[in-house]
């Protein structure tokens, strides 16, 4: 078991990662990247029953990053976990790479569905939740969802069915960094009380501080112990947490860092540059 | 007196044979009765997967469990699969996950529903997608042999049944019908009437209509709109040098398009399309409808003559 300390150091290598995919590409999804990663961490650390040396493991538990484009979060703890190497993520945006702009399964071991168009990933959970369900295996299905995303309407039909069909395999991570492209989700379309939504749609409903490691890692523990139905939980994040400037900053949804603003994060995350 | 039957009704047979493999699903999205998968929930209900009203979530739950070993069969109305093209188009085809999604009661075929459920673009939209095998079949036999062919291919796929009844015309010919061949029902040498789905009956009335003004027709059943038998199409210009499409769908993308595609790529021909006139129905009876949309054998016939005369 990986102590606390040890999973914020992850995270940090895994924030410089995102930090240089995307100034190196000049392109991509810093902002949401940087608010998943500590839930990535404590996912891929903690909870996903995985085999890096086997990625395709048939009874392997799935992850869908169905914000696919907050990528370079998940190639980073994919390479910290050993399913691709950190030289493979200089391939991000780049022609031929494994790094494709958003999750690609056809492109990237360790990857369980290409996602990139918002409102898809939990749909694919519930399939295979089901296959989990019909084959008779203890695997677990995690879903992570951004705040914007559930303006989609298709998540609320997947929602619905999740619930009908009591999958309590099947799990969400709403990484609720509260901005979206354009800006603030208050501006663009208000979600008034969204653990109420999921209660009302039959989920079991969970809230932490998606930036406290032991919050993380307790309620990816009530996830994966929690059976009779789908649940979520529901993690308050900070956009661009970890570097001051794009820190709840609606400009670094999808911006990449200049070359001083790069130097400055690299100083914020306590990262030596060349 | 012709039997006539459903192709509807051989989506529903096929389903229940393939139930000896258990990794073969069905989904559904409150249409079952319809689509005639209400066979299978009723023998396999734990296989059976209920989406509710939701086309959308439907296609995904079949992408999850291809991606996870299984084989899922999910159906509604062709006109509904339409609302969840993106979900074909990103969470199927581009990852290349087996669902084979059957959208019935397509074309203006359908009938009294009207215009809302005739769907006439369905085959031309998932044509455009790299990796998805497209049919429409014609009866009843050969939609469950391909049906049944589905589930050992890798491939995506949209297969469109028909709600209302056409005639059997594959009884004991099972072996002849392979997904991406047409099959050629009469052969002819003055025309070849290219057909799919409740246009292929049509294309014989016309083709025995032709015979009568000394005209020799093809018949050719293409049920499988891609990938396009090519090869065939090739031979019957180079036998026929005329060519004439028939299909209940926009004269746009479908079956015309298609076949419009290969000849201007390859050995050229003179080619009449017969297809809904880039128009919406309305309600009426199929065989009512058929004629309203001038698609009906008659208006074969007129194709068929155009054709020939425009060869050089």
């Amino acid at each position: 078991m990986n102590n606390i300390a040890e999973l914020q150091e992850i995270a940090r290598k895994c924030r410089v990662h995102i930090v240089n995919m995307v100034h190196r590409a000049q392109a991509g999804h810093p902002g949401g990247s940087l608010s998943e990663i500590d839930l990535l961490v404590g996912l891929y650390k903690t909870a996903l029953r995985i085999r890096p040396e086997q990625p395709d493991w048939d009874d392997r538990d799935r992850f869908v990053l169905s914000k696919g484009h907050a990528s370079p979060g998940m190639y980073a703890i994919l390479a910290e976990m050993g399913f691709i190497s950190v030289e493979d993520l200089s391939s991000y945006r780049v022609l031929g790479g494994v790094c494709q702009g958003h999750v690609d399964m056809k492109w990237c071991p360790g990857v369980d569905f290409s996602a990139g168009s918002l409102g898809m990933g939990l749909s694919f959970g519930m399939g295979s939740a089901i296959a989990g369900r019909l084959s008779k295996s203890e695997r677990q299905v995690y879903v992570m969802l951004g705040d914007g995303e559930i303006q989609e309407g298709s998540v609320w039909e997947a929602a619905m069915a999740a619930a009908h069909h009591e999958l309590g395999n099947l799990n969400v991570i709403l990484d609720r960094n509260r901005i979206q492209n354009d800006d603030f989700c208050e501006a663009q379309m208000r979600m008034f009380d969204i653990p109420a939504k999921w209660k009302a749609f039959g989920w079991n409903v969970k809230e932490i501080d998606g930036h406290n490691m032991e919050e993380v890692v307790g309620g990816l523990n009530f996830l994966k112990t929690t059976t009779n139905g789908p649940s979520i939980l529901i993690a308050h994040t900070v956009k661009g947490q970890g570097v001051s400037f794009m820190a709840d900053n609606p400009a670094f949804h999808g911006a990449a860092p200049n070359d001083e603003q790069y130097a400055q994060a690299m100083a914020e995350l306590g990262e030596a540059i060349a | 007196m012709t039997n006539t039957a459903a192709t509807r009704d051989g989506y529903g047979q096929a389903l229940l044979e393939l139930a000896v493999n258990p990794r073969v699903v069905v989904l559904e999205a409150d249409l079952g009765k319809s689509t005639k998968s209400l066979h299978f929930r009723k023998e396999h209900p734990e296989r059976t997967v209920s989406c509710g009203i939701g086309e959308q979530n439907m296609l995904l739950v079949g992408a999850g469990l291809a991606a996870s070993g299984y084989i899922p069969f999910a159906s509604t109305f062709a006109i509904f699969t339409e609302r969840a093209f993106e979900q074909m188009r990103n969470g199927i085809a581009r990852p290349n996950l087996a669902v084979h999604v059957c959208g019935s009661h397509g074309g203006t075929h359908t009938g009294t529903d009207g215009s809302s459920a005739q769907s006439i673009e369905d085959l031309a939209i998932y044509r455009t997608l790299p990796n998805v095998i497209v049919m429409h079949p014609s009866d009843i036999v050969s939609t469950k042999v391909l049906t049944m062919q589905l589930a050992e291919s890798n491939s995506p796929s949209y297969t469109r049944t028909a709600r209302n009844k056409t005639p059997v015309l594959y009884e004991g010919r099972e072996d002849e019908i392979k997904i991406g061949k047409g099959v050629v029902l009469k052969e002819g040498h003055d025309v070849a009437i290219v057909a799919c789905g409740v246009m292929v009956s049509q294309a014989l009335d016309a083709a025995e209509a032709l015979a009568a003004k000394g005209v020799s027709a093809a018949v050719v059943d293409m049920h499988t709109l891609k990938p396009l038998d090519g090869a065939l199409i090739d031979r019957l210009v180079s036998t026929c040098g005329a060519l004439v499409t028939a299909e209940d769908h926009n004269v746009i993308g479908g079956l015309g398009g298609a076949v419009a595609e290969h000849v201007t790529a390859n050995v050229y021909a003179p080619l009449e399309r017969v297809g809904v006139q880039d128009r919406f129905g309305e309600s009426g009876q199929a065989d009512e409808m058929l004629d309203v949309m001038q698609i009906s054998s008659p208006y074969i016939v007129d194709a068929a003559m155009r054709a020939i005369a425009r060869k050089a």
